[in-house]
């Protein structure tokens, strides 16, 4: 049967079994204006928190989940403290970024590290995103996928590295979602929005928690200012 | 996937006797009970939100109709494709016609029980196309040719022993002396060897926990990002999902997401939550180049507006298999197909029919542990109770049990006949049994004195107890008012 004569069939046997004709202005009011308002419902206390505590506590959720997080004076400090990082672990000191304005403008020539713009590769072992918000409740990164934050770089590379602005780490998702809305539009999303809460894992074998399952061994995040 | 929920009885006694699974399924309560006891107590707004969460659904439920409509208007909107799938044969076959025409090769999948539930594995292989698994546990119940066990513990059923036999087995070109023995040395052995599937994949199908109305997105929920490395690298990305995993907006995805994780492995929030909304955009480096979704309904919309509704809020946490005392002494293979645990039973009946699971149902003991940790409040004996009633009035249960049933419904409605009946047997077990105190066997109780003794029934009857007490009652009020006149 084609597709088109079961999307009929289909949305026939949603509305014989609903007792519903799919015209009624009543209802699809109601549907328009919840897609359009898009409300929130219960928000968590913990996401409600002032500033410094949401702080804390992206960061104390973070750490639980196995990443690393550490707090930058200036955006400017970035390049040397991964430098540092990476000599400190003993990795290559390569690095893969997309074209991230943010991350572009930061003094790169001061370190030996060799920047490789684009999508990641399969043998690429550090890259660095920015993140376009965080929701505190869970310490959750919200990453959109485009030219200046390609989403391979998220999922292949060994390790992870993700800067973000503290003014940008909001309580609930509501709220990242709102930020997500005001760079895009409502009802429009990058291609790819990633939600990151810590490095990849895996719990198939025996519940034993084992990270670096498919994606990136650790995650670093760095918090600094835009 | 093989059909075997007929023979609920005989699986379940060969898994009682399996050791080594008995030994496995004990890691349901170490890995998924506390963790959740824990999370829940986490977050006080927990029950509330469970209420809201029930709301979202019923809500969506209510205008299935019309937020599909939005949801596929706003899939074209970004470039995507949508296609509606009645039964599990069409989404096998609008699937396979996908790849075919794009000459594909290889597949890679992340972790989807709705493909499962069509067999698409199986149809694609059949075509010569190559499909692997990526998810870890996925991955290893395709090297063994077993279906899950778990709905997102697919490989639970599993010690770190047998896994390591399996990649000996199978990964034959690695040197064989090397070290096995952990399981992080058997994460890093199968990281390696998909690595390669994942870049050399033509086509990556996943499945969706959520698909958004207000935005066209589709939305992924992992730990271990091996459902992004599917649906990021090959060309072309395929969602198969089932109609009821609508919800109107992203606010009303989050709500539903504080409950997910928490309800599934104790998580405050899953590693991964992947939002994709259509193909590779203009100026981006990845992604892929085309973005299909299988609408599938296989049986959904009949349960709208039935006695089966309710089941249609599920999220397929997990949870009510992970509290299921049936499901942790017998494990997700026993059930016979995909879905197993409490809400199986729900779902199995209605999917492949009730001459085939009418079994499941019956195996519980309506304990209610499982609708207690429903996060969508579905009340998962009322509706495994309806499944037993059909099976009843259809006359598909075996006559031993409608000639017991007959019998006491008999007896229910002939009080007096009842509590003379009812009080025989304690007093004759009470006589026989006076010297010893115990039975060790007892007629048609064989397989429960097994395993201990009947105490000898001592004293009155619950029934004596009750009218006794009823009397002393009565004759206490009577007492109080002559006290206290009005």
């Amino acid at each position: 049967m084609t597709s088109n004569s079961n999307r009929e069939k289909i949305l026939g046997a949603i509305r014989a079994k609903l007792g519903v004709r799919g015209d009624e202005a009543g209802r699809r009011g109601l549907a328009r204006t919840r897609i359009d308002r898009a409300p929130a419902g219960i928000i968590p206390a913990r996401a409600q928190e002032e500033r410094a505590a949401l702080i804390r506590r992206f960061t104390a959720s973070l750490e639980s989940q196995g990443a690393t997080v550490e707090r930058l004076k200036k955006r400017a400090e970035a390049p040397e403290a991964i430098a540092a990082l990476l000599r400190g672990l003993n990795m290559p000191l390569q690095l893969r970024m997309g074209e991230e304005p943010l991350l572009d403008s930061m003094p790169w020539d001061t370190t030996p590290l060799d920047i490789k713009r684009g999508a990641a590769e399969a043998s690429d072992f550090t890259s660095l995103s920015w993140a376009k918000c965080a929701a505190a409740e869970t310490g959750t990164l919200f990453l959109a996928s485009g030219p200046d934050n390609p989403s391979t770089l998220n999922f292949l590379p060994e390790m992870h590295i993700v800067m973000i602005a503290a003014e940008d780490i909001v309580g609930p998702y509501e709220e990242a979602w709102g930020k997500i809305r005001q760079i895009h539009g409502r009802g429009k999303m990058p291609r790819t929005v990633n939600l990151i809460s810590g490095p990849s894992r895996t719990a198939d074998i025996e519940q034993t928690i084992v990270m670096g399952a498919h994606g990136p061994k650790k995650l670093v995040v760095f918090i600094a200012s835009r | 996937m093989e059909q075997r929920s007929h023979a609920f009885k005989e699986n379940s006694t060969a898994a009682l006797a399996d050791e080594q699974l008995q030994r496995a399924l004990l890691n349901v309560k170490r890995g998924f009970v506390y963790k959740r006891a824990k999370a829940r107590e986490g977050l006080p707004e927990f029950d509330a939100l469970k209420r809201q969460g029930r709301e979202i659904k019923d809500h969506t439920l209510a205008n299935l109709d019309l937020y599909l409509e939005e949801y596929e208007r706003k899939v074209l909107e970004s470039g995507g494709h949508v296609h509606w799938a009645a039964t599990a044969e069409d989404a096998r076959a609008i699937v396979l016609r996908i790849c075919q025409e794009n000459d594909a090769k290889s597949v890679t999948k992340g972790k989807s029980m709705v493909a499962e539930e069509i067999g698409l594995n199986g149809a694609l292989e059949a075509s010569g196309i190559e499909v692997v698994e990526t998810d870890l546990g996925e991955y290893i119940i395709q090297l063994r040719g077993e279906g899950p066990s778990h709905i997102i513990a697919p490989a639970i059923h599993l010690t770190r022993n047998q896994i390591e036999a399996d990649f000996r087995r199978v990964h034959v070109d690695l040197p064989p002396e090397r070290r096995l023995e952990e399981p992080v040395e058997l994460v890093s052995e199968a990281r390696a060897m998909l690595r390669a599937k994942f870049i050399g994949a033509d086509v990556g199908i996943t499945g969706a926990n959520f698909l958004i109305a207000e935005t066209g997105s589709s939305v992924i929920v992992t730990n271990e990002g091996n459902g992004d490395l599917t649906q990021l690298l090959p060309r072309i990305h395929i969602v198969v999902a089932s109609l009821e995993k609508i919800v109107p907006t992203l606010e009303d995805a989050s709500a539903i997401l504080r409950l997910l994780a928490r309800s599934a492995t104790g998580q405050e929030m899953s590693t991964y939550t992947t939002f994709s909304t259509g193909p590779r955009r203009d100026g981006d480096p990845d992604g892929p180049a085309a973005y299909h979704v299988v609408l599938l309904d296989n049986g959904r919309t009949e349960m709208l507006g039935s006695e089966f509704h309710e089941m249609l809020r599920c999220i397929r946490c997990g949870a009510c298999m992970n509290h299921c005392p049936v499901y942790n002494a017998v494990g997700g293979h026993a059930y016979g197909w995909v879905y197993p645990g409490p809400m199986g039973a729900v779902l199995t009946p209605q999917l492949i029919g009730v001459h085939e699971a009418g079994h499941l149902p019956n195996a519980s003991t309506f304990c209610g542990r499982c609708e207690s940790v429903c996060p969508m409040e579905i009340p998962l004996t009322k509706l495994m109770r309806h499944w037993r009633e059909r099976e009843f009035s259809e006359g598909k249960s075996p006559w031993q049990a409608r000639a017991i049933i007959r019998a006491w419904a008999f007896l229910a409605r002939r009080p007096e006949l009842y509590h003379w009946m009812m009080q025989l047997p304690p007093r004759i077990l009470a006589m026989l049994g006076r010297k010893r105190g115990r039975f060790t066997s007892a007629p048609f109780a064989g397989g429960w004195t097994k395993h201990r003794d009947l105490p000898t029934p001592q004293g009155p009857t619950f029934q004596a107890l009750w009218h006794a007490e009823a009397l002393r009652r009565e004759g206490l009020a009577r007492e109080t008012m002559m006290n206290d006149p009005q």
